[in-house]
């Protein structure tokens, strides 16, 4: 094109020409998760099966569909603590409903239907609240986020007198167990949820906000966009995930222990998200990048267990992948 | 002659991927010279510098310093050689003290304590070398701009520095400031300390410089001493070609057509906000340029802040087209038929990691989005449309704005706010650190987009800007209204009379 042969070459750096960094930057996380099918394809007994799929995308699901939530959180230049609070909150709800704790509801159906729709708001309102903290006065998100980490576990506790609830009922536990088409329930509303949030990044203006108040957001205030809706907006979303997370993670179990339920959850979301080459600064965030970063943490961990590695010595493993996506993107920054 | 010379670069190529962006470039620096640098951005000026200071590894060429080959490979090396930088950012900490700042990297200790005494005395020291006089142990933040620069400055250079380059040093500074600044560069040249001086002001070069070498496409294309170059001769040589408009008028303003100004449409009564804005009352008509002059913290940013609701007025009135105008954030603004293009194009402007389509329909995408789905094929084509109508140059609507020239994303700011089709438009240093040809044409288009009845609201420090761009100037001083000119009274004269030394009566009376 005749504009390219007048673009002016930017201070100090020349694009278009290959830059190792760069590529690695891009495609780490493909090229990493590419590797690791490879090793275990060769490596790990009965790894090309149905089943070794199946259990590595339901142990994945609520990872991702946490981690989509803190995608947008993060592509606003914030991050989100207390999802893992929220998850106890709405894993300690569900069953107080279906099981008629709270009011009494005879029809089945309708309780279920319920105790999905009434945690999940719950879990929504709690991630307003945080918004709200973060629009309205400021507050870093970090902090903002840590009041729910500490006090909503302490909510769910409060709830369920922390007692242990232990349930049996398959019509709630579908979304656990059930296999329409003959995939697990789970994995259809992980990708739901994927697929809703990589249209709304892409193509809505609420997406092209996230990243625009990522990314400069004296200029995003400045080109009238409503800065704070959207922050509330996020945090909501952020919320409603870890709600649905909740919901998912309690189902598999047939039980709900506010102790329990999502323990850990903020990290690993924040990992998935960091090893998919979303800036943890803002400004940029894939969804997509999210959902392989989350299933090459969980491959990892497979492919260690599957060959006799303990669990513990997984952990260091996985610290070990978060660090060098951070340090990749790092690399790609300051040049 | 060669005993003189401090600084020699013969032959120098940098390329970057196989690009170069500086070719057979030579430098010669003499012992306490001023020495400017000036080529359009691009030329390759800063690459020259930072493979002096160590921050590039040269791929061919030779570097003497005083005498002897000069190989380093950080600045921080080169520092300790005698080679310092200044940037135009001030890289400071305001809530430490003067000393501390100054103290920052290379603390005395005694006995693995910090050695206070020495350091106050060191510092006091070093600042008296450039005559401030100042408490070293009050914060850095407390003190003003001006003494914050001088501080920085005088950090920078210590005691050993043998050759200080200066990169573009002044474009935050207004003219007060400047002076002082000018000061420095004198004292150091009485010290015998060389200076590279790189800048976009050319009225700056004659003032300070003793030599300039001049840049244009990795090349160094010529030195002359300053006294034997004319300014259109230093244009023209860092363009490449005859630049027979820049005879006669030195912006691309030519004199306007007046009766294309149309009625009154904008009207700010007493506006307030203390203490930078005192009872401030401007107003505009369509289709006028009206100027907004005085120096830096004379309140003209803040009064365009209060006007766009980026900040809240604590008295006064708005008017536009004769309905009151009461916009409390900046959505209500820009739905009012404003737009804001503001000075600091990185900090309150582009989001620099978004591209060119996406800075482009910022403001606008929102208004086209019908349940805020966009359509990307149409702002594809709207995006384009701009690039082609204001001249962006950049490899297309996907290239990201981080990679484009300062006066480049300027443009793209235009066009995020000529899409919205508005009213008014404020533009807060439109030319500010961009190359003489894109200068050029953004004047061209400002003064095009009045001619087609955009109100157009300017600030400008460049004076030469003010009184040949707008049709109207008013001058703040101290965050109150001093003066309003136009016509024959709106000479550079008056405006800096004004602005240095506030009321004039006579101007006074004309606008009661």
């Amino acid at each position: 094109m005749k504009e390219l042969a007048v673009n002016p070459v930017p201070k100090g750096e020349i694009r278009g020409h290959f830059d190792l960094f760069d590529f690695l930057a891009r495609y780490g996380t493909v090229i990493a998760l590419v590797l690791l099918l490879c090793f275990n394809l060769a490596f790990t007994r009965n790894f090309a099966t149905l089943q070794t799929l199946n259990v590595n995308l339901t142990q994945v699901c609520t990872i991702v569909i946490v981690a989509v939530g803190m995608t947008l959180v993060i592509g606003t230049g914030g991050i989100d603590l207390s999802v893992g609070s929220l998850m106890a909150i709405s894993g300690a709800l569900a069953p107080m409903i279906f099981m008629s704790k709270i009011v009494p509801i005879d029809n089945i159906a309708l309780a279920v239907t319920i105790a999905i729709v009434v945690p999940v708001l719950v879990a929504g309102m709690f991630g307003l609240f945080n918004g709200w903290l973060i629009a309205r006065f400021r507050v870093q998100p970090i902090v903002a986020t840590l009041v729910l980490f500490i006090a909503g576990r302490g909510i769910a506790q409060v709830i369920t007198n922390g007692n242990l609830q232990v349930f049996k009922v398959p019509e709630f536990q579908w979304i656990g167990f059930g296999r329409p088409f003959g995939i697990p329930a789970q994995v259809l509303i992980m990708a739901v949820v994927v697929l809703l949030a990589w249209w709304a990044l892409r193509r809505t203006v609420f997406g092209r906000d996230v990243l625009a108040i990522g990314g400069n957001e004296k200029a995003s205030t400045l080109a009238g966009i409503a800065v704070g809706r959207v922050k509330l907006a996020v945090y909501a979303i952020s919320g409603l995930c870890a709600g649905l997370a909740g919901l998912v993670v309690i189902a598999i179990n047939s039980a709900s222990d506010a102790n329990l339920v999502g323990l850990g959850m903020e990290l690993d979301a924040i990992a998935a998200v960091a090893v998919g080459g979303t800036l943890l600064s803002g400004g940029k965030a894939t969804i997509i990048g999210t959902l392989l970063g989350a299933l090459t943490i969980q491959l990892v961990r497979y492919t260690l267990l599957a060959n006799g590695v303990p669990d513990a010595a997984a952990l260091v493993v996985k610290a070990a992948i978060i660090v060098g996506a951070v340090w990749l993107q790092q690399q790609n920054r300051v040049r | 002659m060669a005993d003189d010379l401090l600084l020699s670069m013969q032959g120098i190529d940098k390329k970057f991927g196989g690009i170069p962006a500086v070719s057979s470039a030579s430098l010669s620096i003499e012992r306490g010279e001023v020495h400017a640098l000036i080529g359009q951005n691009g030329a390759g000026k800063s690459t020259l510098i930072k493979v002096l200071t160590g921050y590039y590894k040269r791929d061919a060429g030779q570097v003497l310093f005083d005498g002897k080959p000069f190989e380093v490979t950080s600045p921080q090396q080169a520092q300790k050689s005698g080679i310092s930088t200044i940037y135009q950012e001030i890289n400071l900490v305001p809530l430490r003290s003067v000393t501390e700042n100054i103290c920052l990297g290379r603390e005395q200790r005694r006995m693995g304590f910090l050695d206070w005494t020495a350091m106050h005395a060191e510092a006091e020291r070093l600042l008296h070398r450039f005559k401030i006089d100042i408490d070293v142990r009050k914060p850095l933040g407390r003190l003003n701009t001006a003494t914050q620069q001088m501080v920085a400055i005088a950090r920078a250079i210590g005691f050993s520095a043998k050759l200080v380059i200066m990169d573009e040093p002044t474009s935050s500074l207004d003219e007060q400031e400047v002076s002082v600044l000018f000061g420095v560069i004198r004292q150091l040249k009485a010290d015998g300390v060389s200076v590279v001086f790189v800048s976009h002001k050319l009225d700056e070069l004659y003032e300070v410089c003793d030599r300039v070498t001049i840049m244009r496409d990795g090349r160094t294309v010529r030195s002359a001493n300053m006294n034997e170059i004319k300014k259109l001769e230093l244009v023209s040589s860092m363009l490449g070609r005859d630049v027979s408009r820049a005879e006669g008028h030195a912006t691309a303003f030519a004199k306007r057509d007046r009766s294309k100004i149309g009625e009154v449409m904008f009207k700010a009564n007493g506006l307030s906000a203390k203490p930078s804005v005192r009872d401030v009352s401007v107003d505009l008509r369509r289709g006028e340029i009206v100027g907004l002059a005085g120096l830096l913290g004379a309140g003209r940013t803040e009064t365009a802040r209060l006007i766009f609701a980026v900040d809240a007025p604590d008295g006064g009135e708005m008017e536009l087209q004769n309905r009151p105008y009461r916009p409390r954030r900046p959505a209500d603004a820009i739905n009012a038929g404003l737009g804001f293009c503001t000075e600091d194009r990185k900090i309150e402007g582009i989001v620099a990691d978004m591209t060119v389509a996406e800075n482009i329909m910022l403001a606008l995408l929102s208004r086209v989005s019908p349940h805020g789905v966009f359509d990307p094929a149409k702002q594809h084509e709207l995006a384009t449309n701009f690039i082609a109508k204001l001249g962006i140059k950049c490899s297309g609507p996907n290239q990201k704005v981080r990679e484009l020239s300062g006066g480049n994303q300027q443009k793209v700011l235009l066009a995020r706010w000529l899409a919205m089709n508005p009213k008014l438009l404020i533009l807060d240093e439109p030319t500010r650190g961009i190359d003489v040809g894109a200068k050029g044409e953004i004047q061209r288009l400002i003064k095009s987009l009045a001619d087609e009845g955009l109100g157009v609201l300017m600030i400008s420090s460049e004076l030469e800007e003010i009184v040949e761009g707008a049709d109207r100037i008013f001058v703040l001083r101290e965050g109150t209204l001093v003066a309003e000119l136009q016509g024959d009274t709106a000479t550079e004269d008056a405006v800096l009379a004004a602005m240095a030394h506030g009321t004039s009566p006579r101007t006074v009376e004309a606008r009661v």
